[in-house]
């Protein structure tokens, strides 16, 4: 095993690599950026260098810079966390260059499944099914609606180079397309320099469900069932629960085994995570692969009683799987709420001074946490300042812990998004389970609304 | 005269118009950065941009004035 590992990350993510290295016996280091310098993970390593520098490409990203302090700290692993550096083939390679065991997949792997257009291709021929769309960027609006003709309305129409829903549209016709194409196409260029656009097949009612799995590089890969991740905001998630409460038992093992069978094909290693887009007829497409550990991981150790961590650190440090999958059982019911410092109506970030932060004690709730209560949440990084945790025999008891969980949790000093936590687990239609994509618009903001 | 406010905290990433300019009801005027977000910052009047208060890289908090339109 490892004796000491650097973790190339921040935040709750990084106390959370600590507190299992620290587990295991293993010597931890960290590193830290200009605003980070008074944050939790900080004090909590064995060992931390600073990086310099407030933006991620002048501390993070800064390869340089990590690898000099990896060589001077002596580490002999480096665990990239999630974001960032984590899914960076070249610094994969660079630092397997040097001797360091990087834990994560192999580099080729990572590049390979990077690329949405080479994910998709391999996904394919694994038989893994993907969502009909275009296969190559489409020039022209009549292109675009020649290309419509074979996938079918309703269509998402995207910016090749868009991100956080800039350029990007759901159209219902021929007209649509045509008017969507122009303004789309025109609007990515001004802001992206690229107005190039491809076309997806929208999903119905979609329910982002992703499996979770475990490879340990010399044969054997499980998965760790599912978690349901549709309450989303701006694309990204905001309330994450494990088992699905809508998938049956019968799609829970062909999409696991879809899961399995596409990281053998492609010869995963370590640990990842396959993301799916499943419809209101159960039917699942394959939506990308994170080749990382995920802000999410959470409420699958809940319910499998693994420590997925530590399964990454002995994967790397050349181990058999210690599991089987016939082994394996969903264990109750865990849900995760990662709360954000943003405007809880409009979701625009809200940076700034914490002045206190109160949290719900007990067993009951688990805390991943990237701040204290007289922290500077800065405008350099993502939101997130927090993540709660609360696990139950059974799903109605799942929500209620949380629930409670939530009424004692207190952050003062910025705007949080805990009022719609609150609010979203007070709805009928989430303890119904009935949480496809669409959810927050459909329920919550109509209900802010009136 | 109409002030164009920041609708968030953030540093500009990009202005897409220039002073002198004519806009349009709904027309992005820049983008602000903020946690890894993009948000346009558009104006809700038509006219002419008589003065950009912001260049790109600098930090504003919301409600600060980042364009001037006549």
């Amino acid at each position: 095993m490892f004796q000491k590992v650097l973790i190339a990350n921040r935040g709750e993510i990084a106390s959370r690599i600590i507190r299992t290295c620290q587990k295991m016996n293993i010597q931890t280091v960290a590193i830290y950026s200009e605003p980070d310098a008074d944050k939790p993970f900080v004090r909590e390593a064995d060992e931390s260098y600073p990086l310099g520098g407030s933006r991620v490409n002048e501390s993070y990203l800064n390869v340089e810079k990590v690898l000099e302090i990896a060589e001077q700290a002596n580490v002999d692993a480096i665990h990239p966390g999630y974001g960032l550096l984590s899914e960076n083939g070249d610094f994969a390679n660079s630092i397997e260059a040097k001797g360091i065991t990087f834990i994560g997949p192999s580099p080729d792997v990572m590049t390979k499944m990077g690329s949405k257009v080479a994910a998709r291709k391999t996904m394919q021929e694994a038989g893994v099914p993907v969502i009909p769309g275009t296969e190559s960027a489409v020039e022209t609006p009549e292109d675009a609606i020649e290309a419509a003709k074979e996938i079918g309305y309703p269509i998402m129409l995207k910016a090749s180079a868009g991100g956080g829903g800039i350029g990007m549209q759901i159209v219902n016709n021929d007209e649509e397309l045509q008017k969507a194409f122009e303004s789309n196409s025109k609007r990515a260029t001004m802001f992206f320099g690229d107005g190039t656009m491809f076309l997806e097949k929208k999903i119905v009612e979609p329910h982002h469900v992703e499996i979770q799995i475990l490879a340990d590089g010399i044969g054997n890969t499980i998965h760790l069932f599912e978690r349901e991740c549709s309450i989303q905001r701006r694309h990204q998630k905001v309330i994450e629960e494990a088992p699905s409460p809508f998938i049956s038992e019968d799609t829970r093992q062909r999409m696991g085994e879809a899961a399995v069978k596409a990281a053998k094909t492609i010869g995963y290693k370590n640990a990842g995570t396959i993301e799916f887009l499943v419809d209101k007829d159960q039917h699942f497409y394959f939506l990308e692969m994170n080749t990382r550990l995920q802000v999410e991981h959470p409420i699958t150790e809940e319910i499998t009683g693994l420590d997925i961590v530590e399964e990454q650190l002995r994967i790397a440090a050349g181990e058999e799987l210690r599991h089987k999958q016939e082994d394996l059982m969903i264990q109750g019911h865990a849900l995760e709420v990662r709360i954000y410092a943003e405007d809880p109506k409009t979701f625009y970030p809200a940076p700034g001074q914490m002045t206190s932060l109160s949290l719900p004690e007990g067993d009951y709730v688990r805390h991943e946490l990237a701040v204290d209560g007289s922290s500077f949440v800065s405008p350099f990084y993502d939101p997130m300042i927090a993540k709660c945790i609360t696990s139950a025999s059974n799903r109605n008891d799942a929500i209620q812990l949380m629930e409670k969980a939530l009424k004692e949790y207190h952050v003062e000093g910025i705007k949080t998004n805990l009022p719609m936590l609150r609010d979203i687990l007070a709805l009928d239609a989430f303890k119904r389970g009935n949480t496809n994509t669409h959810f927050i618009e459909t329920y919550y903001l109509k209900e802010e609304a009136k | 005269m109409m002030e164009v406010k920041a609708n968030m905290a953030g540093s500009v990433w990009k202005i897409v118009v220039a002073e002198g300019e004519a806009v349009s009801s709904g027309q992005d005027l820049l983008i602000l950065e903020s946690m890894k977000m993009e948000i346009p910052v558009p104006t809700d009047d038509d006219g002419t941009v008589k003065e950009l208060k912001v260049s790109e890289g600098d930090f504003v908090n919301e409600g600060d004035v980042v364009a001037i339109l006549e």
